[in-house]
């Protein structure tokens, strides 16, 4: 495993108005690994990711991206980085079909500015089929007519089709069977191992616990603790992320109270 | 999707990685499109079933109202009639053409007829007056005029839709230094205000954040009252004297032009179809079959032929003068047709308005400029609303007070959506307007034949046609997201 970070936050802080949301966060991403963040409902999840995508401005706190300082103002430095996000609602339009979706925004054209459309579908047949992903019959359906499991396979595709160093998958399986979901965790596996740093946001603590390699509980809008995702058991993370602390770990009995 | 669940391990992933043509042969199957026609047929009747009817509802619809008034009038299938029936879906249809644009991204504009009223009077106050539009209007109101328009240059210019900024900033010259004397300059001041008028409508509801259902419905209103203070109360101010507008809908092409325009309009279009289907299938990509494609380029030529053939007939009732032609409206109404195709289908700001109408938050997501994409979708139905404008201009003679106050917003949109374009945003094509515009305007046109009957009917049925349209369209939004 790498040792140094591909994303890295130093005790960066957030507040909405009153409200302390974030209090001195600091993650670590590493290349080819999955760091699952784990937290109750406000604990601060959507806030922390939406800091690193670049729509929310910290208060305070640095970024590292491969080692060195950068400043994450908008989406675009995000977007410009190599961090991409899939959210929780799937960021597809039904109306159009899987090619134009992975696509959007970034269209390829040609010299008369025309759209490129055999380019961008060479592109998306190849970038799916290297995650494997077969069971899609064609690239040019509308999204419309694909399964919860297949879209949400899309929406990562669509992620990995820039060349990104870091994918934050929010969510990927809340909606999804059991079937599907074992589908989606094989391929948050996938690109780790195509050497990805993979963020997975879930409350899912059995998918967490075998799909990821770090576990970082969130509680309060505080990093509760990190721990290997071997190491763990699942009884341990859930009191990690309703109490702040299980025995050893976690926050000091005064701050995790502190918050209550 | 249920059957390739194995739930084979992650460990053991390196079997699955390995991707073996095999393997992708089956995963993307349908990718390398129908093998030929008859699979192709299969295939569009799948389409059908599923609510995706295109235009054929709408084809079927013209077919079933020609059965029936050619059995209520010896008139309708006459010659004349057919080139009657085309000069009125010509307006209907441009200004649809527009509205596909604004229902693409889920949004309505109701005021697209009186708008093309106050751009209509803007053209036919210019030529009649010698381009001084400061003496028809008097100083108050055309300063008024240019104030919103320069205004609204500023608006476009703001929200980066430079080319709108630079068509109103040359209306307002051709305001300003009388150019409107040359015929081809006013119609350009007509849509240039049409520009205009788009762009306001545009900012408020994609920047203030107004429903574009009440915006449209007040200035639906207060177009009225700018067209009358343009015109005043008396009689319309004719456009008949100016041949260039007059014939537009009143003029033919020579016959041997149409045959060349068409012959030539029909080897562009096998050549492109052709062509892509060619390269396609030659770079592995997913294509329609050679022949699917030399069959409908046959089709669309031989339905375009008899047109061209029958209007190229004389069609005079009397033996003094010849008529014959194919009606300039025709050829401008392709024009539109043919570039604003090409924008949706072939460039990102299309796909850009796809994806709005689609799922606004995705666009976001993505990096689109929403609130630039939805002003712009506006600025080009008014716009389009003006040529509309000029094209009923040249169709009445004139331009009365009321113009456009009546039925032409809801043809225009009731030619879309029977054409196939949804309500509901992210569904349709420019093709929809106009083939939707042939089959709004046939109603009037077969009912009025009928002798003795009251226009009472006529309202009534074209109204009941617009709601079974609309509720198609509702019904096969539903049905995808029901199963």
């Amino acid at each position: 495993m790498a040792d140094t970070p591909i994303l890295e936050l130093r005790k960066v802080n957030k507040s909405f108005g009153p409200v302390q949301v974030l209090h001195d966060i600091d993650l670590s991403v590493y290349p080819g690994q999955v760091t699952a963040l784990v937290g109750d409902n406000g604990a601060g999840k959507s806030t922390l990711i939406k800091c690193i995508a670049g729509i929310h401005h910290v208060d305070s706190g640095e970024f590292f991206f491969g080692g060195n300082q950068v400043t994450l103002g908008s989406p675009r430095d995000a977007a410009a980085l190599g961090i991409e996000i899939v959210y929780q609602d799937l960021a597809l339009a039904d109306n159009l079909d899987i090619v134009q979706n992975m696509f959007l925004g970034r269209e390829s054209k040609n010299r008369l500015r025309q759209l490129d459309e055999g380019a961008m579908e060479a592109q998306a047949r190849t970038v799916l089929s290297s995650l494997s992903v077969r069971t899609v019959k064609s690239v040019r359906q509308p999204v419309s007519s694909l399964s919860g499991g297949q879209r949400q396979t899309v929406a990562i595709a669509k992620a990995v089709l820039w060349n990104s160093k870091v994918v934050i998958l929010d969510e990927p399986t809340a909606a999804l069977g059991v079937a599907q979901t074992r589908q989606v965790l094989d391929l948050v596996r996938r690109l780790a191992d195509r050497g990805l740093g993979v963020v997975l946001i879930s409350h899912n603590m059995n998918d967490v616990i075998e799909v990821s390699d770090r576990i970082d509980a969130l509680y309060l809008g505080r990093i509760a603790a990190e721990v290997k995702a071997a190491d763990a058991s699942v009884s341990q993370v859930v009191e990690l992320i309703t109490t702040g602390r299980s025995g050893d770990l976690g926050l000091s009995r005064a701050t995790a109270d502190a918050n209550l | 999707m249920t059957t390739d669940n194995k739930g084979y391990s992650v460990a053991s992933d390196a079997s699955v990685l390995e991707s073996t043509p095999e393997a992708d042969a089956a995963a993307f199957a349908s990718d390398a499109g129908p093998r030929n026609v008859v699979d192709a047929f299969k295939g569009y009747v799948a389409k059908v079933r599923g609510g995706e009817g295109g235009a054929l509802p709408a084809i079927l619809g013209a077919l079933v109202l020609v059965i029936i008034f050619a059995n209520t009038s010896d008139v309708f299938l006459s010659k004349g009639n057919f080139a009657n029936l085309l000069q009125q879906a010509a307006q209907i249809s441009v200004l649809g053409m527009g509205m596909v644009f604004v229902l693409l991204i889920g949004e309505i504009d109701l005021s697209a007829g009186t708008a093309g009223g106050v751009c209509a009077a803007s053209l036919a106050l210019a030529l009649n007056n010698d381009g001084d539009l400061q003496a028809s209007l008097g100083t108050g109101v055309f300063v008024a005029l240019m104030l919103i328009m320069v205004a609204t240059v500023v608006l476009a210019a703001l929200s980066k839709l430079w080319i709108p900024a630079v068509i109103i900033a040359l209306g307002i010259v051709v305001a300003v230094a009388h150019l409107g004397t040359t015929q081809l300059l006013a119609m350009f001041l007509s849509v240039a205000v049409g520009t205009s008028i788009g762009t306001l409508i545009g900012f408020l509801v994609a920047r203030v954040g107004i429903p574009s259902f009440i915006v449209t419905l007040a200035l639906f209103l207060a177009w009225q009252g700018v067209l009358l203070k343009f015109i005043g109360t008396g009689a319309a101010i004719p456009t008949r004297n100016f041949d260039l507008v007059d014939k537009i809908e009143n003029g033919y092409m020579p016959v041997v032009f149409a045959w060349v325009v068409w012959a030539l309009a029909m080897l562009a279009y096998l050549g492109t179809t052709a062509y892509r289907s060619i390269s396609r299938r030659r770079e592995g990509l997913s294509a329609e079959p050679l022949d699917l494609v030399l069959v409908r380029a046959g089709a669309i030529a031989v339905v375009t032929g008899i047109a061209v053939f029958v209007l190229n007939q004389d069609r005079s009732r009397t033996v003094f003068a010849k008529i014959q032609g194919v009606p300039w409206a025709v050829l401008i109404v392709a024009i539109v047709f043919v570039f604003w195709t090409y924008i949706l289908t072939r460039t990102q700001y299309g796909r850009f308005l796809y994806a709005v109408g689609g799922n606004r938050q995705a666009a976001r997501r993505a990096g689109i400029d929403v609130k630039r994409i939805r002003m712009s979708a506006f600025v080009i139905c008014s716009g389009m609303a003006g040529l509309a404008g000029i094209i009923g201009a040249s169709y009445l003679g004139g331009v009365p007070s009321d113009f456009g106050k009546n039925t032409d917003v809801l043809y225009a949109v009731g030619a879309a959506v029977i054409g196939g374009t949804s309500l509901f945003g992210g569904r349709g094509k420019v093709r929809d307007a106009v083939i939707g515009a042939i089959v709004i305007a046939m109603i009037p046109n077969g009912l009025n034949l009928i002798k003795n009957i009251s226009s009472a009917y006529v309202f009534l049925v074209t109204g009941l046609v617009l709601l079974v349209a609309a509720g198609a369209d509702a019904l096969s939004r539903r049905s995808p997201a029901e199963d």
